[in-house]
């Protein structure tokens, strides 16, 4: 049975890690499309990021230096990823129960490092964690672990409630949606349970990861806690593949979509994928578009659809 | 959206809409809506609202209603290539697989907002339907998927209910702007408008017929062929000479010029005051400039941006082509929004090779000319109220923000902004091509319901001077947003009992210039 929850945490994570590569590399994959940038774009220079401007308010634009403004963007996205301060300036009374619940799984995930490398450190360098570090390493993980499952939960458990009784939400919320949340709740109620309330001799958190990592079945994991950890694996293995992903897709909205102005030089790397692009043979079926299936989109932009009068 | 019924899903009144300040506080002092013609109702497909803006004939029998759900298939499937969409492909799927349905966009959303609320505007709605159809029809989703998904029923209500709602976003993607993962609704609308034109040949007979065909058919959506459009130039030459005092003469085609110039060419027919303007504008300051009589490059609008991606780069090629030709050094669009997005944001990836000739506002040449002193300017003859509409297009979306407002702040000593501004100012409501769509009551529409926010800022930005002892005057660098604006201030008699005007940028600049006669702005109607 040990063996068995060792499988579904090491299997998930390792589903978890494929299934968001793979997510993330089928958006990388995908054309660069269009120009659809968002202002206020972060990497421009300070002096416009403050109004939203564009490197368009200057006269021959083409001619001035460009320089990448990466604290413009740092100071942008680090309160957006670890405060959601989009969510909390738009949108304060969702922030109120989606932040706990980010903030909850941020813990979580910091607790997971953190006990992972005390119980790495325990197996290679046993004396280094055997004092005042190894305390201090225990206290920071259990502190963290305990307020970000609490956040997690509660978060999980207000998300639910608002997503059952808000007006706003109730016609766009799926059984899907109600599942996950359950899960959240789930996982993460029988991981707390499982933790402050498992017997005393039962081996510590440090030992179960230990154990997980050299696959050492012979420690012996509570019911509770065991059912924890084999939701809240089987969770982590689930959500690459379903838009609670949006980690993965921010990126990409914001670096590639919202952000992302970089304007078209001669022969360089645009030019070049672009170049692809226009081979590319499209086939609308209105008439005025003129695709036939073996005219490229250079031919089809190009082509004059009111030619022989209009169609 | 799927009923079968053959009846609008809702209805609005006047009392239902967002609260308006004064003058306009009382709804039932509120024009009633027009309704629909029985005629309009009989014809076509106007099973959405209370207006039609499309013009869908209803098919004659269900095999023509099931042959157009095909067609609407096989164009969603489309949209999800690579070879046939290129173009947007990655935002597109990015915001069908992460909406975390949230709803923080919905208040961001003029429309919604002004319509009360009505669920059927809030812009996840329409994204709803699109997504449940992609995960169904183009993932190929099963009971599972429609579990974590969401079903949907597809059948030709909903398809005929859609092209109408595509037609309900300004896509000024102000919710985009909103929403903390990045979805954005906006862009649904505009891939579903693309849809149903590259697909099944479906688009606004005002963008579409009357616009960008016609703009590659004679030269001009205005229905201009060169000759007309040079003769009109002329006129306005001619009248501006004698409203100013200083010659103007408006160049075309010269080459090698350091710029050309495009319009709007709906400036010429309806403003040529802002030609004119212009005109006497790059001359007083010694540009090199020209305008181009070649099919299309007198006029800068380009409707496919709002429709159809073949339409769109059809009409920016023509542009380039232009300037290619005349081998200017530039190309400078005048006050027309979506003219400047088309042509230096999203053309940019389109013009390759020797067609990416440098393209810029027109904002930062007049700023730069204002601010360089080359003109003697007396902010004294703008000394009235005057507050500065900021065009999605030119703004939002591109990130022109400071340098109209750097003129007017130097001209105009009673220049008050409107609140919100800048990257997070409200659409006209005209954005889109409502500006000049107005079949059947779709007008109506527009003014109560997507224009509404903006008349609701405008209002507020003079609430200290709404007497018709004060001039005052809406700045609003964009032909479509004038359009717009005229149009709402005509519907709401604000010119004639509150003196509220509306007009361009560089006629404020003109006005303000001492070597021109005083009174370049007429406070008439027009």
């Amino acid at each position: 049975m040990t063996a068995l929850v060792y499988v579904v945490i090491l299997g998930s994570v390792l589903v978890f890690i494929i299934g968001s590569v793979a997510r993330a590399v089928r958006y990388a994959r995908q054309p660069m499309h269009l120009r659809w940038e968002l202002y206020p774009v972060p990497h421009e220079e300070p002096q416009r990021v403050r109004h939203g401007g564009s490197y368009f308010e200057e006269v021959d634009w083409w001619t001035k230096p460009r320089r990448f403004n990466l604290l413009g963007e740092l100071r942008v996205m680090v309160p957006e990823m670890l405060f959601m301060k989009g969510l909390w300036e738009f949108n304060r009374a969702m922030w109120a129960r989606s932040f706990p619940f980010h903030f909850g799984l941020y813990l979580l995930i910091a607790t997971i490092g953190l006990v992972a490398l005390t119980a790495l450190l325990d197996l290679l360098a046993p004396c280094v964690v055997c004092d005042t570090l190894g305390m201090g390493l225990h206290w920071l993980y259990t502190a963290m672990g305990v307020l970000g499952l609490a956040s997690a939960f509660i978060g999980a458990a207000i998300l639910l409630f608002r997503r059952l009784t808000a007006e706003d939400l109730k016609a766009y919320t799926t059984p899907g949606d109600i599942f996950n949340l359950c899960w959240f709740i789930a996982a993460f109620g029988s991981l707390f349970a499982g933790v402050f309330l498992k017997d005393p001799d039962s081996p510590s958190t440090v030992a179960v990861v230990r154990a997980v990592l050299t696959f050492d079945t012979s420690v012996r994991i509570p019911g509770l806690l065991a059912m924890g950890l084999v939701l809240s694996a089987l969770l982590t293995a689930y959500i690459p593949f379903t838009h609670m992903s949006h980690f993965i897709g921010k990126y990409f909205t914001y670096h590639s979509v919202r952000w992302n102005d970089h304007p078209v030089r001669p022969g360089d790397r645009i030019e070049k994928k672009l170049a692809e692009y226009l081979t590319y043979k499209p086939t609308w079926a209105a008439r005025h578009v003129c695709a036939d299936g073996t005219k490229t989109w250079a031919q089809v932009a190009t082509t004059d659809p009111t030619h022989g009068g209009r169609k | 959206m799927s009923r079968e019924e053959k009846k609008p899903l809702v209805h609005l009144e006047n009392e239902d809409l967002m609260p308006m300040p004064h003058p306009l506080e009382d709804p039932a002092k509120d024009h009633k809506w027009s309704s629909l013609s029985s005629q309009a109702r009989e014809k076509y497909e106007c099973i959405l609202d209370d207006t039609c803006a499309v013009n869908v004939p209803q098919p004659k029998t269900p095999e023509e209603e099931k042959e157009l759900v095909r067609k609407f298939l096989s164009g969603l499937d489309k949209l999800f290539t690579r070879e046939n969409n290129w173009t947007f492909l990655q935002p597109l799927v990015l915001t069908m697989e992460h909406c975390a349905k949230c709803q923080t966009c919905s208040t961001a959303c003029h429309i919604y907002e002004a319509s009360g609320g009505n669920e059927l505007y809030r812009p996840t709605y329409r994204s709803e339907v699109m997504r449940r159809l992609y995960f169904k029809y183009v993932k190929h989703g099963g009971l599972l998927s429609a579990w974590q998904h969401g079903d949907i029923q597809l059948n030709w209500p909903l398809v005929a209910r859609l092209i109408e709602l595509s037609y309900r976003c300004n896509l000024c993607r102000r919710c985009a702007q909103t929403c903390p993962i990045g979805a954005d609704n906006g862009l649904v609308a505009h891939e579903l408008r693309k849809l149903f034109s590259q697909e099944m040949g479906i688009a606004p007979k005002e963008l579409h017929d009357k616009g960008s065909m016609l703009q590659l058919e004679v030269g001009s959506s205005t229905g201009m062929n060169p000759m007309v459009a040079k003769d009109n130039i002329a006129f306005i030459d001619e009248d501006t000479t004698e409203r100013t005092g200083i010659t103007v003469e408006t160049p075309w085609d010269v080459e090698g010029a350091d710029v050309l110039l495009i319009h709007n060419a709906g400036e010429i027919m309806a403003w040529p005051e802002n030609p004119g303007a212009f005109a006497l504008i790059l001359n007083a300051a010694g540009i090199k400039w020209t305008l181009s009589s070649d099919l299309a490059a007198y006029d800068a609008i380009n409707y496919g941006l709002w429709y159809d991606d073949a339409q769109f780069a059809r009409v920016a090629i023509k542009h380039a082509e232009a300037a290619k030709k005349l081998k200017v050094k530039k190309i400078v669009v005048g006050e027309c929004g979506h003219a400047h997005k088309a042509l230096a944001v999203i053309a940019d990836r389109i013009l390759t090779g020797d067609l990416n000739i440098p393209r810029e506002s027109s904002m930062t040449l007049l700023r730069d000319i204002v601010m360089s002193g080359c003109l003697t300017l007396d902010p004294s003859r703008n000394n009235f109220p005057v507050t500065l509409h900021d065009p999605c297009n030119l703004v939002r979306l591109m990130g022109v923000v400071e340098p109209q407002r750097e003129i007017v702040r130097k001209i105009c000593p009673q220049f008050r902004e409107m609140w919100p501004h800048g990257v997070d100012n409200y659409c006209c409501g005209g954005g889109s091509g409502f500006a000049i769509m107005s079949g059947n009551n779709f007008q109506d529409w527009r003014f109560h319901v997507s224009g509404r926010k903006k008349l609701q800022q405008i209002l507020n930005a003079f609430a200290d001077c709404l007497g018709p002892e004060t001039l005052k005057y809406v700045c609003a660098p964009c032909s479509n947003c004038k359009g717009q604006i005229r149009d709402m201030l005509a519907y709401y008699g604000l010119w004639e009992k509150h003196r509220i005007l509306y007009g361009g940028l560089v006629e404020l600049i003109v006005n303000a210039m001492e070597d021109v006669k005083p009174g370049f702005i007429e406070w008439e109607w027009h």
